[in-house]
């Protein structure tokens, strides 16, 4: 273990952080140029991970998890970037931070029996349903309507820009139960409204469930190696039993669900930022310009002399919120901080880093580009920077 | 029936050793420590064994300080049962020390088999482990590259790689020690439920200076220096004819080799 880490990390974690690199060595990254190209990653590789109880880090031994405390997600958060699929690590954390954990709450002893700890094996993939065509950040106008006709719910709607959508077995899905959206009386109380269903995408006899389908794959500008689809249910019927937590509670559970999400997405961003950082200083230390190094020029000296810095710094604020999570003390402010801060950082490096590697940093064959289109999804996804800004507003107490 | 597992920690391949400002060592503050590459092969094959094997108990031995601690825990996270830690503050011990020592632990432990690395990548001297075999008197096969448990588990069928694609195969009954080569297996990587279950597994404590007996080490080491850095290539150019005759002047005048 390196002695300046010990505040945070025990030789357990390291032993750990040792096996998950070992794996990210061995089982992905001899693949990864292979899978963005194909912008395709094996469901197979899942159950691998399921295997070494890299999907259930913090879950019970119930259900097939190893009840970890929360630094050993945030060794496997940060050995995993260097698979250098920012992509598929998306579909993973999709699957271990922004729907399991929901499951894990609020689920019945039933509904984790049959998602969680299959998913924690690896034998069955998560996606979350939230974000639709006409909104992303404002959850509140939700338009996908869940009727509950006698034991059964009858969906109706589109989602889009879902991760894992086009292999997900079970769908955590939030839909409309209750309120409206077009009527100004009720609109309101429209968050009042939502709730979640574990939509299994697949009947009991294996077949697609009717009514349900997957649109095209999405194409986009980076995260290639991560499956992104667009989901549409029409008349789909999902037995009641498949409801999360109560009905209409939708809006808070969505809303509590953020800080694991926004947590993770900062311990990747600066993991992220360190391999930005330590591949352009490798290329900097090499490349030669007039004569010399471009690594004996000031000029990148002192700016990559900033961005260590600034990545130290960034990481000192993003262990905080973990520390803070970790002890379940309340952190809205620090989660929102760090997310809002490393993914803002991640951005502006990435462009320090193209710039260092010259043409060549345009090239696709060079990780560098190819992480600078990644990484611009970081800002957007798990609540956009905008939106961090407004809770920080809210949660300084800025307006008097 | 007894399997032992010789482990060292060292310090890992992409760590850029530096040397104290009296020569005296290695500094160890920036170090990442891992267990001996060869070792992983060694542990690997004694769970492999131990999984044929109903009843058998796997364990692993460690001689170094405190920090070696984490090897051990490793080795016992990848699935070995136990733990012996032989906790050195003491540090000179060469190889033949390290051998006595390993000697007097593991004599009257009831062991069939001994696994061990071919050599650790710090030092590489590779002679650990057939010095354990002279003090012990078993049979040793070194560079091993299978190894394969007879039907009766009275003893193994094992490959040793020599020189020119040549191979030896011996047959032979326990007790004896293996050298494991790279090749012999894929090492697994510990799981997390596996690391979790490793802080409940035993690990025996002892002293190196209980077993010494009285001994010294043959070899102490002086001083350190970094190897020099290597000088850059020369690099001929023109007509092959033309190369040859150059290369045969400097080979001739400058290297003095011919």
């Amino acid at each position: 273990m390196h002695h300046k880490n010990r505040s945070y990390f025990t030789e357990d974690h390291e032993i750990f952080r040792k096996s998950v690199r070992t794996f990210v060595e061995k089982e992905l990254l001899p693949h990864q140029k292979e899978w963005e190209e194909k912008k395709f990653v094996p469901k197979e590789i899942f159950k691998k991970l399921g295997d070494q109880g890299f999907l259930g880090i913090n879950y019970p031994a119930e259900y097939g998890g190893s009840g970890c405390d929360l630094w050993y997600k945030v060794v496997f958060a940060e050995e995993m970037t260097h698979a250098r699929m920012n992509g598929f690590a998306m579909d993973v954390f999709v699957q271990t931070d922004i729907t399991s954990p929901v499951i894990e709450k609020l689920g019945t002893p039933e509904q984790k029996k049959e998602i969680l700890e299959p998913a924690i094996k690896g034998e069955k993939i998560l996606a979350l349903g939230v974000t639709e065509p006409s909104g992303g950040s404002d959850v509140a106008r939700i338009r996908t309507t869940a009727k509950k006709v006698g034991n059964e719910y009858v969906i109706n709607g589109s989602k889009t820009f879902i991760t894992n959508g086009s292999r997900a077995d079970y769908i955590v899905l939030a839909v409309r139960t209750g309120g409206s959206i077009t009527d100004k009386e009720t609109f309101k109380n429209a968050y009042q409204g939502l709730s979640f269903i574990l939509f299994p995408t697949k009947t009991e006899d294996g077949k697609t469930r009717p009514g349900f389908s997957v649109g095209r794959k999405l194409l986009k500008m980076g995260n290639d190696s991560s499956d992104t689809a667009e989901l549409s249910f029409s008349d789909c019927k999902v037995p009641a039993k498949y409801l999360l937590g109560e009905e209409n509670k939708g809006f808070y559970y969505i809303m509590q669900n953020f800080q694991g999400e926004r947590l993770i997405t900062a311990v990747m961003s600066v993991a992220s930022s360190r391999q930005l950082w330590n591949d352009a200083v490798a290329y900097l230390n090499e490349r030669q310009a007039f004569g010399r190094r471009l690594a004996d020029f000031q000029v990148w000296q002192h700016r990559f002399a900033q961005w260590a810095a600034e990545i130290e710094a960034a990481q000192e604020l993003t262990y905080r919120a973990v520390d803070l999570y970790n002890r379940k003390i309340p952190c809205v402010k620090e989660i929102t901080m760090a997310k809002l801060i490393t993914t803002e950082l991640v951005n502006k490096l990435a462009y320090d880093c193209v710039q260092a590697h010259g043409g060549y940093g345009y090239m696709a064959e060079y990780d560098v580009s190819r992480i600078f289109r990644d990484v611009r999804l970081l800002t957007i996804g798990a609540g956009a920077s905008e939106i961090m800004r407004e809770i920080i507003v809210k949660e300084t107490g800025l307006m008097r | 029936m007894n399997i032992a597992v010789l482990i060292k920690q060292v310090p890992d391949t992409e760590t850029k050793i530096k040397i104290k400002p009296d020569q005296s060592g290695i500094e160890e503050g920036d170090i990442k420590f891992i267990v001996n590459p060869y070792d992983e092969f060694a542990i690997e094959e004694a769970i492999k064994t131990k999984e044929k094997i109903p009843g058998a108990t796997t364990f692993v031995v460690s001689i170094g300080p405190e920090r070696a601690g984490e090897a051990i825990r490793t080795a016992l996270a990848m699935g070995i049962d136990k733990g012996i830690h032989i906790v050195n503050n003491e540090p000179a011990l060469d190889s033949y020390l390290t051998a006595k020592v390993l000697h007097g632990v593991l004599k009257e432990r009831n062991i069939s088999v001994i696994f061990s690395g071919k050599q650790a990548i710090d030092f590489d001297h590779g002679q650990l482990t057939q010095m354990l075999a002279d003090m012990l008197d078993w049979p040793c096969v070194m560079i091993t590259e299978s190894f394969q448990l007879k039907e009766d588990k009275s003893g193994a069928k094992l490959v040793r790689r020599l020189g020119g694609g040549a191979k030896e195969i011996y047959e032979i009954a326990f007790p004896f020690l293996v050298g494991c080569e790279k090749g012999l297996n894929t090492p697994r990587y510990a799981s997390l439920p596996g690391i979790m279950k490793a802080k409940t597994k035993p690990v025996e404590k002892l002293l190196v200076s209980n077993y010494l007996e009285g001994q010294s080490a043959f070899v102490s080491y002086k001083n350190y220096e970094l190897p020099p850095e290597r000088m850059a290539g020369k690099k001929l150019e023109g007509e092959p004819q033309i190369q040859a005759q150059s290369l045969v002047k400097l080979l001739r005048e400058e290297s003095k080799v011919i």
